[in-house]
């Protein structure tokens, strides 16, 4: 009676143990096969170009909003905070580098994470309850191919590209802040930011962009692939794509920063 | 070379503790449509997608053209995918391709046949459904029930397989195109000259495309036969199920 007890018990409590790491070893299978056949033929380009197009072109509003008001607000913020001990000279610098190492990188992430994890989670977890995944394969084509390696591969080049630019944005929402409210002399702000331009932070920013753009499509099409149970099995697939790319783009950009800047 | 084109022998298929499939024997002779009937949830689907290697059984055999197919690996998976079709129950046409991309997919994918020949070719096989040519252009999600069913046929035997498989294809339709369909089934499954696999519940269809009928039940094939044995046939669960019957061995689990 005692025993059995016992063993009642720690079936219990191992049972959610031994889904979690089922789970975890079901990733890493997918994650596995994902790396390879990114790497190995067929490459479906059609397919990669409708990705990185909707990505990348359609992601482009978001991204400019997002950091163009970055970069306004941490001219403000920078500027209020510094006045405190007359350091005001360096909101330039400041805005330079919080947009291309952080605020960039990590909001632009954010975002598409919403945008494009949630779509490619919806739409493969659809195909995967409609059967429209089973039916590629016995139309003789690698459904992994078709599927999770053009979005992978667009995650990889069009997230950088997406984090260039936005670079670019956010530092002009600083000058239009510190220029025309601030009062800054333009030609001054300009020439602070040049002078202070180091290619460090702006490649930090891009490895962080490609690692994400990465995480995004991953999770987006992991959680799709493995979706079952019809609308609701998309639902949740839906959600989990989100908060797991975001959770883990937070969690690597700590990893990716202590890389680069931990002495 | 024997006369079956696919052979399974003493196939097991559990999920978890659920055993579905509990040592299937079954032959499909060349050219011959076979019939696979039983309730919901005895495991016909899962028998289907044994064979195509989408599913991997824990135990048993299945040999298609005397080759083993358990245990093969994506390459040759590949290759025998190229002599099947299939007709999905949902049609699982792709939503983001047109109705003749999807008829051509094959054509276009695999066989790097240029655009307008695979179109032209998409729109004979439409044809051959019984399609006119303006549905091509089309989206799957602007069709009927019925002309996804057709268009779901006319991609499974676009390819010319030698083998098809047909998962519930009457399931959703009204009587008269439930029939319509039986009719394109056997036209083109003839036509080609395959051997067709097909799983249903619903026993007019089941009579009219099949040469021969097994019946699936508790993981085993409980009975074969032609459709004329099935009708002189003293099994019980065989006349529980034809007469459609809540009175019988087979008890309903709610």
């Amino acid at each position: 009676m005692f025993i059995s007890n016992i063993e009642n018990f720690l079936r219990r409590q191992g049972k959610p143990l031994v889904a979690f790491i089922s789970r975890l070893g079901e990733f890493s299978i997918f994650v596995a096969q994902s790396v390879y056949n990114c790497l190995t033929p067929p490459f479906y380009g059609r397919n990669l170009l409708r990705q990185v197009i909707d990505m990348g072109f359609y992601s482009l509003p978001v991204v400019g909003l997002t950091t163009i008001f970055a970069g306004m607000v941490i001219a403000l913020q920078s500027y209020s905070g510094f006045m405190r001990f007359g350091a005001e000279g360096a909101v330039a610098s400041v805005v330079l580098i919080s947009v291309t190492r952080e605020l960039a990188p990590v909001l632009s992430a954010l975002m598409v994470a919403g945008r494009i994890g949630a779509a490619m989670a919806a739409e493969i977890g659809t195909m995967r309850v409609t059967e429209q995944i089973d039916a590629l394969t016995t139309l003789s084509t690698n459904p992994f191919k078709y599927l999770v390696t053009p979005r992978i591969w667009a995650g990889l080049i069009v997230m950088p590209i997406l984090v260039l630019i936005g670079d670019v944005i956010g530092i002009f929402g600083g000058y239009v802040v510190g220029v025309y409210k601030l009062g800054f002399n333009p030609a001054n702000y300009v020439n602070s930011t040049l002078q202070n331009l180091q290619a460090i932070d702006i490649t930090t920013g891009l490895v962080k962009a490609a690692v994400f753009g990465f995480i995004i499509s991953l999770l987006g099409c992991y959680n799709g692939y493995k979706s079952k149970g019809g609308a609701q099995g998309v639902g949740t697939a839906t959600t989990n794509a989100v908060v797991s790319a975001s959770i883990l783009i937070l969690i690597f950009n700590y990893v990716i920063t202590e890389l680069f800047f931990s002495k | 070379m024997s006369e079956n084109k696919i052979e399974i022998r003493n196939l097991h298929k559990a999920f978890g503790r659920k055993v579905v499939l509990d040592g299937v024997d079954l032959d499909v002779v060349k050219g011959e449509s076979l019939v696979v009937i039983g309730g919901s949830g005895t495991g016909k689907s899962v028998l289907i997608k044994c064979i195509q290697g989408l599913l991997r059984p824990e135990e048993g055999s299945i040999k298609i053209d005397d080759e083993e197919v358990v245990g093969i690996n994506e390459e040759q998976k590949e290759k025998l995918h190229s002599k099947m079709g299939m007709l999905f129950q949902g049609g699982a046409l792709f939503d983001s391709l047109s109705v003749w991309e999807n008829v051509a997919f094959d054509m276009i994918e695999n066989k790097k046949v240029n655009k307008k020949t695979a179109k032209n070719e998409a729109i004979r096989v439409l044809r051959s459904v019984g399609l006119a040519p303006d549905v091509a252009d089309l989206s799957p999600s602007e069709l009927s029930g019925g002309m996804q069913k057709r268009v779901g046929l006319a991609r499974a035997i676009a390819s010319r397989p030698e083998i098809i498989f047909f998962d519930e294809p009457t399931t959703g339709l009204d009587p008269i195109m439930a029939d319509v369909i039986n009719d394109l089934i056997i036209e083109s499954v003839k036509g080609l000259g395959a051997t067709a696999l097909t799983i249903t519940h619903d026993m007019a269809s089941a009579r009219k495309i099949a040469d021969k009928i097994a019946m699936l039940y508790k993981g085993k094939i409980i009975w074969q036969g032609t459709v004329k044995e099935m009708d002189k046939t003293d099994n019980p669960y065989v006349r529980q199920f034809i007469n459609g019957s809540s009175q019988g061995p087979i008890k309903v689990e709610i």
